[in-house]
C-alpha cells in the first residue's frame, strides 16, 4: 500500500443518485500520481474509445473533484477539477486553492467523481463518511456571496444537529457555481471562498449542465498518514524558509504586475491585446495596496507565502466590491484588456464576475475581442442589444457580463468563449475574425505575451501545450526545466501551490513525493515516463476533440495571429513573434516529446510508455 | 540552571489572521504527530471569507472549565497557567464547553476527550510559526493580572465584530 492517499474514492451518479466508494490499484496511483495525472487516466479509461462522440455538457461527461498525495503536506493546498472540457474538447486540470481538498483527505477520500445528471438542483453534502444529495432548489440563480453565506449556515446548523456534542463547528469548505456555471457558460468557473476558482477548462458548466450547485465537505480525521513525517516537517520548513526571504513576493503577490507587466516587460494584454505595454501609474500595486486592501495577507491551507490580499470598496459608487487581491490575471484581463486602469473599477468587475461565477481571464478575454469588433464596427450596437462597448466603460462591461452569465441576447454568443464566438459572428457578418481571437485551442490565453521576448512564456508554450492557452501549463524545452509543461504536469498532480515552490530547488518536490508516499521519484523517471505518458493522453484526447469541434496541429499548434503583429508600443516597439521561430523550435518539441510531424504521439512513443489503447484510438486521425 | 517557567497568556490580534492554518497544523504535529486540523487546540474559523481567525483557549481568571469537571478530568498548571486534561479521566461529557463563555473546548474526532490548549508547556507551537512567517497575529507574554476571560468570546459573536472592522456596513450581508 502506497502512503500519503486516503485510498478510496468517492463515486455519485446523479442520474440516480446512487452513492458508492471506488478505489484505483496501486500501480495506477504510481504511474498518475492524482489531480491532473489521475483524471487523465480516468477520462481515457472510461470515455477514450468514444471521445469525440462524449458532449462534454451531457450526461455522459464525468465531472473529477480530485486531490493528489502532496494536498495538504506541501504548503499550500489545492484542489484540481476536471473531466472533458467544454472549452477545449480536451481535458485541464484545472486547480484552485482553498480549503476543500484538505477537507476531503481528513474525511477519508482522495477524491470525487460525479457522473451522469440530476432532474432538479441538488448539493453533495459530505461529513466524514456521512454522505448525501440534498435539496439545492432554493440556492438555484443564487450568486457566489450568496451561495456561500447560504450553505454555511445550513450545512453547520446540521453539524451541530447531528453532532450535538462536538462543541463549535468549523465551517466546512465549498465549490460551488454562479449563475453562469447554471446557464452552461463556457467561460464558468467552479468557486471556493468567494474569490478563488478553477477557470481553465469550463468546469462551471460542467457542474451546472449536472445541476449540482455545489459540494460541501468536512473531514474529521487526520491527513492520510506520510510515509516519513519527519522528513515531511523538515520539507515543509525548506519550503517555508525559501519563501519567507522573498518579501515583496509576500506582500504583494502577483498584484504589482497589473503595472510591472505593462510598463516593465510589455507583456500584458491592453485593449484586446493591441497593446502590451501602458505606463498607467494609476495602475500601480501601491494604489490598490493603501487604498483598497483590508488585508496584507490572505491564504490557505498551510500557505506561507499568502499573496492573496483582501480588497474591498468601501465608498462611492463601487462601494460593496470584495474580493482578493485581485491577482495579476485579475488585475489584466478586467483592467487594461478592457482599456480600464482604475483599481476601484477593476475590484468591482472582479467582484462581479466572482459573484456571476465567471471566469475573469476566459472572461475578459471575449469582452475584449467583443470591444475590439465594435471599434472596428463589425459588432454594431444593435448587435451588441443596444450597448455602446466602449474601452474602459466598466458599466457597460459590467452589463455585457451579467448578459454573459446569463446567456441573454449578445450574451448567448459570448458565452461560447472567444473562438466559438469568433466563428459564430464570422459566420453572420461573412468575416474571418479569428485575427481578433486571443486563444488557443478554445482556451483564452493568460496574460502573459511572447511578443517582447521579456515574460516567462515562450514562443510555443501556448501552441504546443495540451492545456491550449492555460498560462500556468505552458511548453517548452528541456523538457525537465522550468518552463516545461512536464514539471506543471506535477504540481498539478501532487495537487499543490507551485507558487510556494518558486526559488525551491527543483528536486525538493519529487523528494517531497517520495517523503509523503514512500515511493522512490526523481526528476529524470518523472520526466521520462510518467509525466509523459500523461501528456500522451491529454495530449491524445485533445486531438480526438468533440462533437462540435476538432483540432488538426497543423492549423491550430499555432499562436494567435495577434502575436505575430508588431509591438505598436513601448520599449520593445516593432518586435513581435519570428513565424520560422516557432516552426523550428515547434519540430523540436515534437521530437522530444515523441509526437510526429504532424504532432500526432508517435506509435513506437506510445508503446514504449504502454499506452497501446491510444495508440489504436489514434489511427483514427493520423 | 533551566530557567524556571513562568505563566504566559497568548495575545492575539485577530484581524489580522490570514487564515494560513499554519497553527492547526503546528498544533497537530506536536500534539498528534499527525496534520489533523480537527484534532488540533487552535482553530481557524471562517464563517465568512475574509474574517478569519484562530479560537483557543484564553485562560480565564477563574477557570470555569475547570470548576465544571464532574470527574476533575482538567487542572491548572502551575507553571505555565494552562488548562490540563486527564486524557484518561475524561468522560467527553462536554460540560466544560456548556461552561466555557466562548464555546473553546471541543471534542477530539477520534477519542473520547476534550481537546483544550495546553500552551504546549510554555513554548506555543502556534505562535512559533505565526511569529516566523512575521503574520504577528499570535505573540506570547507574561501573565499579569488582566481581565483575560474577556476574550473568551464564541466564534459568530467574533465574526460579527471582526466584519464590523473590515467590512463595514457592507457586511452585514453576509453574515
Amino acid at each position: 500500500m502506497i502512503q500519503g492517499y486516503a485510498g478510496k474514492h468517492l463515486e455519485i451518479d446523479l442520474s440516480n443518485g446512487k452513492i458508492r466508494e471506488s478505489e484505483f490499484g496501486d500501480d495506477v496511483l504510481r504511474d498518475y500520481v492524482g489531480g491532473r495525472g489521475l483524471a487523465a487516466k480516468i477520462l481515457w479509461d472510461r470515455l477514450g474509445r468514444k471521445w469525440e462522440k462524449v458532449d462534454p455538457l451531457g450526461p455522459e461527461n464525468l465531472l473529477l473533484f480530485l486531490t493528489g498525495p502532496l494536498t495538504g503536506y506541501f504548503p499550500g493546498g489545492r484542489t484540481c477539477v476536471s473531466g472533458k472540457s467544454p472549452q477545449s474538447n480536451g481535458t485541464v486540470g484545472s486547480t484552485l486553492s482553498g480549503e476543500f481538498g484538505v477537507e476531503l483527505r481528513c474525511a477519508g477520500y482522495d477524491g470525487i467523481i460525479v457522473t451522469g445528471q440530476s432532474d432538479k438542483p441538488v448539493y453533495l453534502f459530505v461529513k466524514d463518511s456521512d454522505i448525501e444529495l440534498r435539496d439545492a432548489e432554493y440556492l438555484w440563480s443564487k450568486d457566489g456571496k450568496q451561495t456561500v453565506a447560504a450553505l454555511t449556515k445550513e450545512c453547520r446548523n446540521l453539524l451541530k444537529t447531528r453532532y450535538p456534542k462536538f462543541g463549535e463547528w468549523k465551517e466546512p469548505s465549498i465549490l460551488y457555481v454562479g449563475p453562469a456555471g447554471e446557464n452552461k457558460v463556457r467561460t464558468a468557473v467552479v468557486s471556493s471562498k468567494w474569490a478563488h476558482a478553477a477557470g481553465y477548462g469550463g468546469y462551471g458548466a460542467v457542474m451546472g449542465s449536472k445541476r449540482l450547485k455545489a459540494v460541501v465537505v468536512r473531514g474529521t480525521g487526520p491527513l492520510p498518514e506520510a510515509a516519513d513525517i519527519k522528513k515531511v516537517k523538515r520539507l515543509i520548513n525548506t519550503v517555508c524558509t525559501n519563501v519567507y526571504e522573498n518579501e515583496l513576493w509576500r506582500r504583494w503577490g502577483t498584484g504589482s504586475a497589473g503595472y510591472e507587466v505593462g510598463a516593465k516587460t510589455s507583456s500584458e494584454p491592453v485593449r484586446n491585446w493591441q497593446e502590451e505595454w501602458h505606463d498607467e501609474k494609476s495602475f500601480g500595486v501601491d494604489k490598490f495596496e493603501n487604498r483598497l486592501w483590508m488585508k496584507q495577507y490572505w491564504g490557505d491551507f498551510g500557505c506561507p507565502t499568502t499573496c492573496l490580499k483582501l480588497s474591498c470598496v468601501k465608498d462611492g459608487k463601487y462601494k460593496g466590491a470584495i474580493t482578493d487581491n485581485p491577482d495579476y490575471e485579475m488585475q489584466a484581463y478586467l483592467g487594461p484588456n478592457l482599456g480600464i486602469f482604475s483599481p476601484e473599477e477593476n475590484v468591482f468587475l472582479v467582484s462581479l464576475l466572482d459573484d456571476l461565477g465567471l471566469c475573469g481571464i476566459q472572461t475578459g478575454n471575449v469582452m475584449g475581442f467583443a470591444a475590439e469588433l465594435h471599434q472596428r464596427r463589425v459588432l454594431t450596437c444593435s448587435d451588441l442589444d443596444g450597448l455602446e462597448l466602449k474601452w474602459g466603460d466598466t458599466q457597460t462591461f459590467a452589463t455585457l457580463a451579467k448578459k454573459i452569465a446569463h446567456r441573454e441576447g449578445i450574451g448567448d454568443i459570448l458565452a461560447e468563449g472567444t473562438y466559438r464566438a469568433a466563428v459564430k459572428i464570422g459566420k453572420m457578418k461573412k468575416k474571418n475574425l479569428l485575427p481578433y481571437a486571443v486563444q488557443s485551442k478554445g482556451i483564452s490565453i493568460g496574460a502573459h505575451g511572447t511578443r517582447s521576448g521579456k515574460d516567462y512564456p515562450e514562443i510555443i508554450s501556448y501552441a504546443c501545450s495540451v492545456q491550449g492557452g492555460d498560462h500556468t501549463s505552458t511548453a517548452g524545452l528541456p523538457l525537465d526545466g522550468g518552463g516545461s509543461e512536464l514539471m506543471e504536469i506535477f504540481n498539478d498532480s501532487g495537487v499543490y501551490c507551485n507558487f510556494n515552490s518558486f526559488g525551491v530547488p527543483r528536486n525538493t518536490r519529487f523528494e517531497f513525493y517520495t517523503a509523503v508516499t514512500g515511493i522512490k521519484l526523481t526528476r529524470r523517471e518523472w520526466v521520462r515516463t510518467k509525466a509523459l505518458k500523461i501528456l500522451q493522453l491529454q495530449r491524445a484526447m485533445l486531438l480526438l476533440g468533440g462533437p462540435d469541434l476538432k483540432w488538426t496541429p497543423k492549423t491550430h499548434d499555432v499562436n494567435p495571429p495577434r502575436f505575430y503583429e508588431p509591438l505598436p508600443s513601448g520599449p520593445y516597439k516593432g518586435k513581435t513573434t519570428d513565424k520560422q521561430d516557432v516552426e523550428q523550435y515547434k519540430r523540436r518539441y515534437y521530437k522530444a516529446v515523441g509526437w510526429d510531424r504532424n504532432g500526432i504521439p508517435e506509435q513506437k512513443t506510445l508503446n514504449k510508455l504502454g499506452l497501446e489503447d491510444v495508440d489504436e484510438v489514434l489511427e483514427r486521425i493520423r | 540552571m533551566k530557567k524556571k517557567k513562568e505563566p504566559i497568556w497568548i495575545a492575539r490580534e485577530l484581524s489580522k489572521c490570514s487564515g494560513c492554518r499554519k497553527c492547526e497544523i503546528a498544533c497537530s504535529l506536536y500534539h498528534e504527530n499527525r496534520i489533523w486540523p480537527t484534532a488540533s487546540r487552535i482553530t481557524i474559523f471562517m464563517l465568512v471569507p475574509g474574517l478569519e481567525f484562530p479560537h483557543f483557549c484564553v485562560q480565564c481568571e477563574d477557570y470555569p472549565c475547570v470548576n465544571s469537571c464532574p470527574v476533575n478530568a482538567l487542572s491548572v498548571s502551575k507553571e505555565t497557567s494552562a488548562v490540563l486534561v486527564d486524557g484518561k479521566a475524561c468522560i467527553a461529557c462536554g460540560k466544560c464547553i456548556d461552561a466555557c463563555p466562548g464555546r473553546i473546548p471541543h471534542m477530539h474526532p477520534k477519542e473520547k476527550r476534550i481537546v483544550i490548549c495546553d500552551l504546549c508547556n510554555g513554548n506555543p507551537q502556534c505562535v512559533k510559526v505565526c511569529r516566523e512567517g512575521n503574520w504577528n497575529v499570535l505573540k506570547t507574554v507574561p501573565r499579569r493580572e488582566r481581565a483575560y476571560k474577556l476574550y473568551a468570546r464564541k466564534p459568530d459573536e467574533i465574526t460579527r465584530d471582526l466584519s464590523t472592522k473590515i467590512y463595514g456596513e457592507i457586511g452585514e450581508e453576509y453574515l
